[in-house]
């Protein structure tokens, strides 16, 4: 069980530090995403199921969606001005 | 500077970690570190009829507390709709999307939606509620967004039901000021059997309001946030 935590920590914060890196920022938000649903299933583990479902409603779905919008919005708006 | 951000962001995780595992290293049915907890699942099957002692605590014992939290995302959904009209325009037709991403997404969204109302329905009996089954029910909406062109979402009617489910959550908490207890948001309903869906008196209906809401204010966010130009 430890073990299992520990594992599942350190791909989170690979994870993590990976998202600073990454130069696609659409990939950065998919990497966010995934720490989102990696946190959820160690949430799932500790007995907090409540906060497991909300954390992977929310953290994984509905904020990628709103960084996803705001990403298609600002790439179209420097497309325009380009042209 | 990246470089150093990235050590402070490291030697966090480690902090994280560290605290995380010794803290796991200790027992957590001991029972002695949190008596308050124990005191609540002790007595939240006889008080409020609820299987889910989090709902339970969530919506009535501390259902102030929730209302607050329905304002704060009442007020911030308020804001992105307003900041979103002022820069509103004429859509230009997004790029033509695959075949399989059409049929998917036509298949998904009635899937999501029932899941949806199953996670708000069941809220006092498993883990879930109105929070998250109105996230769901708006990632749905986003699905659906993300293929048709023409979706007939009738914003006047999203606003209409958000207002009602607002309404109705103040409205039930005030008719507690008439009941047994005297105070606001409390139970005036009778508890019925533990452990079916008619049960926990009010908890189950405020529940479906705060879902009704929060799913209506997310997806007149996403709704705007596509919208607009």
């Amino acid at each position: 069980m430890l073990y299992l935590l520990s594992f599942l920590v350190l791909v989170m914060l690979s994870i993590g530090i990976a998202i600073i890196f990454v130069k696609d920022i659409l990939s950065a938000v998919i990497l966010s995403t995934v720490v989102s649903l990696i946190v959820s299933i160690i949430f799932l583990f500790i007995a907090a199921p409540d906060v497991a479902i909300t954390e992977a409603a929310i953290g994984a779905a509905l904020t990628a969606v709103v960084f996803v919008i705001a990403i298609k919005r600002t790439k179209m708006e420097e497309t325009e001005d380009k042209e | 500077m990246r470089k150093f951000v990235s050590i402070v962001l490291l030697a966090g995780f480690v902090f994280y970690f560290a605290t995380l595992t010794g803290g796991l290293m200790i027992p957590s049915t001991s029972g002695e570190r949190s008596s308050v907890g124990l005191d609540i699942l002790s007595r939240t099957a006889d008080e409020t009829g609820s299987a889910n002692a989090v709902t339970s605590v969530v919506v009535l014992y501390r259902g102030f507390d929730t209302l607050g939290e329905v304002t704060v995302l009442f007020l911030a959904a308020l804001g992105i709709s307003i900041f979103m009209k002022g820069t509103g325009g004429v859509r230009k037709k997004v790029l033509d999307q695959s075949f399989i991403l059409e049929t998917g997404s036509r298949l998904l969204f009635p899937l999501m939606f029932l899941f949806g109302i199953y996670i708000i329905t069941h809220g006092h009996l498993t883990p879930g509620g109105g929070f998250p089954g109105g996230v769901v029910i708006a990632t749905g909406f986003f699905v659906i967004l993300l293929t048709s062109e023409s979706i007939n979402f009738n914003k006047t009617l999203m606003s209409v039901l958000e207002g009602l489910a607002g309404l109705s959550f103040i409205g039930l908490g005030l008719v507690g000021l008439f009941g047994p207890d005297n105070s606001f948001l409390q139970n005036f309903l009778p508890l019925g059997d533990f452990n079916t869906i008619f049960s926990a008196g009010i908890i189950p209906i405020i529940y479906a309001v705060v879902g009704i809401k929060v799913a209506a204010e997310l997806s007149s966010v996403v709704f705007a946030m596509k919208e607009s130009k």
